[in-house]
């Protein structure tokens, strides 16, 4: 399944590319693109490892980039 | 200007300010109290950097050894123990200048985008109960009743059911003359209602109405990277140790080896760790791509994503099918031949025709309607025959009229001379006199051959045209539009063995393009390097099965979707060259000695500036139809 998240205040390049790596390791996903301008994450993950995909996305996120908010859509 | 940039603009004017005193302390007082001074320059650079220090000490604790707040801090700290206390404070504080920028011109970037897509209704005025009620847009269901004022955006797609008016498509098409609708006229959400009020019959819910998709195709269209975002991110990955390990060798072994220095080649290290960020590209790639992709919807182009923009600009061969994208792709006269009166051929005809919904006939009809501004009466008409294949045969106004091909002529009696036309050739009887003949063609767009012209100004080496038409019809067209490459009579699975033959005579990555009109060549387009729909506003299927939607049906438009690509790739490859030459430059000229650290600020900072205003470039998209 895919699931979209937005990254509210995002606007470092590199932490966007930092955080796309690490959620990319994360157990179950196959694809993770943060989109800097957009900022949106989108992550492919199976189905059944989704739930608890927010809390490790929100996890990685606060690592690099503590300001940024993250909103599940 | 948002609350996080704010706060962080004040940050660095503070350290800014108190790195100035800290200079005019030290031109001043200096050698009397060099103790003052440091603490002077230090105060600038706690001021300036504090949250860089503050996130480096994090990430230190995590092992990450390239984070670039903690190389920064190492780079400034050590510039301050070999002695160079302006240097150490100037370089965190023009970093912060750099980020800072970053974020602001990212920021910037994405409500200029925004603005140029800014095609979301807020809300939509729905009747129920006899009144009319404010709602969300996602709440009205199809088979509602909304009305729309004057200087309002369509919120949802549907039917004009009262009322008429002018429409401004001008943010989904680019096009800016305004088109005319009425009742029963299909209307598209995202087009703003210019003249009248009008009422809508809804079709279709918002998350399935045009404006939606079109709008998640935009804000998709980022994610599908490009080889050369896909190329910046790997060279990043790389680039950063790299330098790192260089710098560390570079600080032990001439010392350790050679005799050197130590603060001389400690201070050449930590220049290097300044540009050890590639800051410049990691930003100013994928800035230039979303421009792109920006620039071309705003000239009805949607592109669905950068690969495909990338792509584009290494377009080789165009395969353009004829109906509906070179042509209308509906029936019109095109031409009328009579032995006496124009007039008096057309209505024959038309009556004699007005019993059938064949094409032909009702291209006939239409004709005759639009040229005389009469109707067909048929009262005047009392007997009709259809000889199917052959023609038909009518009693108007008590005259036997004889309309259809030549053997339908000969079988009738009458001789004619056939008509050496292109298109379909409709021969005229009446009580046995020869009247003359009509033709009734597929129109070829307007824009038709300056698209083709254009094409091959891009640098595209052929221009190939395939058709199901026949072979004369198919020529004709190819002449009128100079395109000399032509495969007709071509049944729908022929096309894409025809397509894929093509594809053979790619030279090294040339692309291959192919545009249709979406309606029957999915499989085509899907086969294409990329494929690209024609006309898709208010086309499902032609947005779902193309990597490209032009949302008008202007086939010019397949040039300039080539040119925004070449322009956006030329600005790439510009920011690519020149940040990389740059860094690799002040790093030679560092380890050389010959480079101090403010040189090496410019190369991070400086760099990272000058390519993200040359990406921004990318967004200003020349006139309509430059």
């Amino acid at each position: 399944m895919t699931k979209t998240y937005i990254l509210e205040d995002l606007d470092c390049a590199h932490c966007a590319g930092k955080i796309e790596a690490e959620v990319a390791k994360l157990e179950g996903v196959s694809r993770s693109v943060v989109t800097l301008l957009t900022q949106k994450l989108v992550v492919d993950i199976e189905d059944g490892k989704a739930g608890t995909l927010t809390k490790a996305v929100k996890k990685i996120v606060k690592k690099y980039e503590p300001d940024v908010t993250v909103i599940e859509k | 200007m948002t609350k996080k940039l704010k706060k962080r603009l004040y940050r660095i004017l503070g350290g800014l300010a108190l790195f100035v005193a800290a200079l005019i302390l030290e031109g001043v007082v200096g050698e009397q109290y060099p103790n003052m001074v440091l603490l002077a320059f230090l105060a600038a650079f706690f001021v300036s950097g504090g949250d860089v220090l503050k996130k480096a000490a994090m990430n230190i604790t995590k092992g990450q050894v390239f984070d670039e707040n903690f190389l920064m801090m190492i780079a400034t700290v050590g510039a301050f123990l070999v002695g160079e206390y302006p240097e150490g404070a100037a370089v965190m504080l023009f970093y912060q200048v750099g980020e800072w920028f970053q974020a602001y011109a990212v920021n910037q970037s994405r409500k200029s985008i925004r603005e140029l897509m800014d095609i979301r209704p807020d809300s939509a005025r729905v009747l129920r109960g006899g009144e009319a009620v404010e709602v969300a847009p996602e709440e009205v269901r199809p088979g509602e009743l909304i009305v729309v004022k004057p200087g309002e955006r369509i919120p949802l797609d549907g039917v004009l059911e009262k009322g008429e008016t002018a429409l401004d498509t001008m943010a989904l098409t680019g096009e800016s003359l305004p088109r005319e609708a009425g009742t029963g006229d299909e209307v598209i959400s995202g087009s703003v209602n210019i003249s009248g009020v009008i009422e809508i019959r809804v079709t279709k819910e918002f998350g399935e109405s045009t404006v939606s998709r079109i709008l998640e195709l935009v804000e998709n269209a980022g994610s599908r990277k490009s080889e050369s975002e896909n190329f910046i991110s790997r060279f990043a990955r790389i680039y950063t140790p790299a330098v790192v390990i260089l710098a560390v060798l570079l600080a032990l072994l001439p010392p350790l080896f050679l005799g050197g220095n130590w603060n001389t080649w400690i201070y050449r290290a930590l220049s290097f760790l300044v540009v050890s960020c590639p800051c410049a590209l990691v930003i100013s790639i994928p800035l230039s791509f979303f421009g792109g992709l920006g620039g071309a919807s705003k000239s009805g182009i949607l592109i669905k994503g950068s690969n495909y923009l990338e792509a584009l600009s290494r377009a080789e061969v165009v395969v353009m099918d004829k109906t509906g994208t070179l042509t209308k792709g509906n029936f019109a006269v095109s031409r009328i031949v009579a032995v006496s009166s124009d007039e008096r051929l057309l209505e024959l005809a038309a009556y004699a025709e007005s019993g059938s919904n064949h094409p032909i006939s009702l291209s006939l009809q239409l004709a005759y309607e639009q040229r005389s501004g009469k109707k067909i009466d048929t009262a005047r008409i009392t007997q009709m025959e259809d000889t199917a294949g052959f023609g038909v045969s009518a009693m108007i106004d008590g005259q036997r009229v004889i309309a259809g091909n030549l053997r339908h002529m000969e079988q009738n009696g009458i001789s004619c001379k056939a008509a050496e036309e292109i298109g379909t050739v409709v021969y005229v009887a009446c009580d046995g006199d020869y009247l003359g003949y009509l033709v009734i063609a597929d129109e070829i767009k307007a824009d038709a051959a300056a698209a083709v012209r254009k094409l091959f100004a891009t640098g595209v080496r052929d221009v190939v045209m395939l058709t199901g038409d026949r072979e004369e019809t198919a020529q004709a067209v190819a002449r009128e539009v100079g395109i000399s490459h032509v495969y007709a009579q071509l049944l729908p699975g022929d096309k894409v063995d025809r397509m894929e033959a093509l594809m053979q005579t790619r030279n090294g990555d040339g692309k291959l393009v192919f545009v249709g009109d979406g309606m029957n060549d999915a499989p085509v387009l899907a086969r294409s390097d990329i494929g690209i729909a024609m006309g898709g506003l208010g086309s499902d299927a032609a947005i779902e099965a193309a990597d490209v939607v032009i949302m008008t049906d202007e086939p010019s438009k397949i040039a300039k979707a080539i040119e925004i690509s070449r322009r956006t790739l030329r600005i790439v490859k510009q920011n690519i060259v020149f940040a990389i030459g740059v860094k690799i430059l002040i790093l030679i000229l560092a380890a050389c000695g010959m480079a101090s650290m403010w040189a090496a600020v410019f190369g991070d900072v400086g760099v990272a500036m000058i390519a993200i205003l040359n990406a921004m470039r990318v967004l200003k998209v020349r006139g309509q139809d430059g």
